[in-house]
């Protein structure tokens, strides 16, 4: 907990507002996202989680009649103001979904895709990212011989691995993870927790979960969200042992949500 | 349980699924008849000289050379100049505008376009190319089979990328992809084989079209490679020999038949392949 003490905001979310169209799905959101720390959003469904997320890498200006509110300060730019390069933003914080998602082409293609976007470099280095990449992601060792086969042809959990493995190969500030073994199995699901704990030492990790268990054992901060509101934020010790709000003491404790 | 409702469901289905059968077989039976005709009058008109002489004059020998050279230049043309607007505009209306008015009054013109009667295309390129070049030529032919293959790309890009899940397209762009990026390396990749299936039935369905050509490449007894003079074409060489008394030119008639048959439904097999070898 030390350095979580000494650790400082890498991202600010201030006074953040959300809107489906008219609806309102986050209602004046304030919480620091500290430098290479994990912090888990946690709350029942739709509450909003997913929603914050996807504001942090603005991925929700795909779909029309989305717009956010407020400030999102990271490393002092707000990242909600309209000159910001939305591209270079999104390869500065990365994402993980909830159903992997792997691209139809080869497994080494795959990670290469997302390094290509923003770099030129020899193949021998390429291979050696990617290489170290697939490492991170625990994968290496079941796809080093097929590297040239197709992603899809790997299972649900390799798949989510190579997910990470792409992220993580385009070397981001921050990685988002949307429920990212809801559709793995407990193996599979250790591994990526595992994963998760490694990767905090570098990079900074949100990871929203439906998963009590995965929250406290992944995480280092928590924010329990209610209805598109903030209820309660601070060290996940403390949100699971003494909680504040006796909402977030239900929803932990298995009583609502 | 009730038996007697038990029974009755039976007999329900049984009547039911004899209905279906017979309908089935009812349309199948016509299917067979058109093709077995079709194989025995025109595998028998096969033969070498279809593909090295010209069409021939009434009561003479002679082969389709000319119009299977026509209807192959004319076919490639309209799929070279179809496909790439085809396929942009496909791709405007799945990836770019989706919801946009302008998609909207895009993929209206399309249906009506898709389902026009061919022969008023081929009136069209009649008065805006025939007509401003003053004679018929297979420029104007090729121009009027292109009109006929945009709409079908076009519906069926558009189909196939609305089939590609977003969490591709979010996937791709998570990683800081821009939007030409992602639909060129990701979304395009993934829908690669029903756009492919698009372009081959588009060729299946110029390949049989004869009103189009009627009044904008009209046709060419004798071999030319001249798109700016009328050429041949195997669906205008069937129409008028088919409705001749002479007994050979009703041979080739049916050989052309045969020929253009066996070309569709080869291109229909390729597609159905292709399409399923997607799917696995």
């Amino acid at each position: 907990m030390d350095a979580a003490v000494q650790s400082k905001a890498k991202v600010d979310i201030k006074n953040l507002s959300f809107y489906y169209g008219a609806a309102k799905a986050l209602k004046d959101i304030s919480l620091p996202l500290l430098d290479r720390q994990v912090t888990a959003f946690i709350g029942p469904s739709g509450c909003g989680k997913s929603t914050l997320l996807r504001v942090l890498n603005r991925i929700y200006e795909l779909y029309p009649r989305q717009r956010a509110e407020g400030e999102v300060i990271l490393d002092g730019e707000n990242i909600l103001n309209s000159g910001v390069d939305i591209n270079l933003l999104r390869s500065r914080v990365g994402m993980v979904f909830q159903k992997p998602t792997p691209f139809p082409m080869t497994i080494y293609d795959n990670i290469a895709f997302g390094i290509k976007l923003y770099e030129r470099m020899p193949r021998s280095e390429l291979d050696g990212r990617i290489e170290s990449a697939l490492q991170r992601a625990a994968l290496w060792t079941e796809v080093k011989d097929k590297l040239r086969d197709s992603g899809l042809s790997l299972s649900g959990g390799q798949q989510q691995r190579l997910c990470i493995a792409r992220t993580v190969a385009t070397k981001p500030e921050i990685i988002l993870l949307d429920e990212p073994c809801s559709a793995l199995d407990p193996i599979s699901t250790a591994k990526i927790e595992e994963l998760i704990d490694e990767l905090s030492a570098e990079y900074t990790i949100v990871i929203v979960t439906h998963n009590m268990q995965q929250a406290s054992r992944a995480s280092d901060y928590t924010a329990f969200m209610y209805l598109g509101e903030l209820v309660e934020y601070g060290p996940t010790e403390r949100i699971f042992t003494a909680p504040d709000n006796k909402r977030t003491e239900q929803y932990i404790t298995g009583r609502f949500g | 349980m009730n038996r007697s409702l038990y029974a009755g469901r039976k007999i329900r289905n049984g009547i039911f699924l004899s209905l279906s059968v017979f309908a089935a077989l009812f349309g199948l039976v016509w299917l067979a008849l058109i093709l077995g005709d079709l194989c025995y009058n025109g595998f028998g008109s096969i033969n070498l000289k279809l593909f090295t002489e010209m069409t021939p004059p009434p009561a003479a020998e002679g082969g389709l050379a000319n119009a299977i050279f026509g209807s192959v230049v004319m076919s490639a043309i309209a799929v070279v100049a179809g496909t790439p607007i085809g396929l942009l505009a496909g791709t405007y209306l799945a990836e770019y505008g989706r919801h946009s008015r302008l998609a909207f009054i895009v993929r209206f013109i399309n249906d009506i376009l898709l389902s026009a009667p061919s022969i008023v295309t081929g009136l069209f390129i009649y008065e805006f190319v025939v007509v401003a070049m003053g004679h018929f030529s297979g420029w104007a032919g090729a121009a009027a089979l292109t009109v006929i293959v945009i709409p079908v790309v076009v519906r069926t890009t558009e189909n196939m990328l609305l089939l590609v899940p977003n969490g591709l397209r979010e996937a791709a762009a998570a990683l800081g992809a821009p939007r030409s990026t992602v639909i060129r390396i990701v979304t395009w990749r993934a829908a690669r084989a029903g756009i492919v299936t698009g372009v081959l039935l588009a060729i299946a369905r110029i390949s049989g079209e004869t009103a189009p050509l009627l009044f904008t490449s009209l046709g060419n007894n004798f071999w030319s490679h001249d798109l700016n003079a009328p050429i041949a074409s195997l669906p205008y060489v069937i129409f008028e020999y088919a409705m001749s008394a002479d007994e050979g030119w009703h041979k080739l008639a049916w050989a052309g038949a045969f020929l253009i048959t066996a070309t569709v439904l080869t291109l229909s097999i390729v597609a159905r392949v292709l399409e399923s070898s997607k799917r696995s």
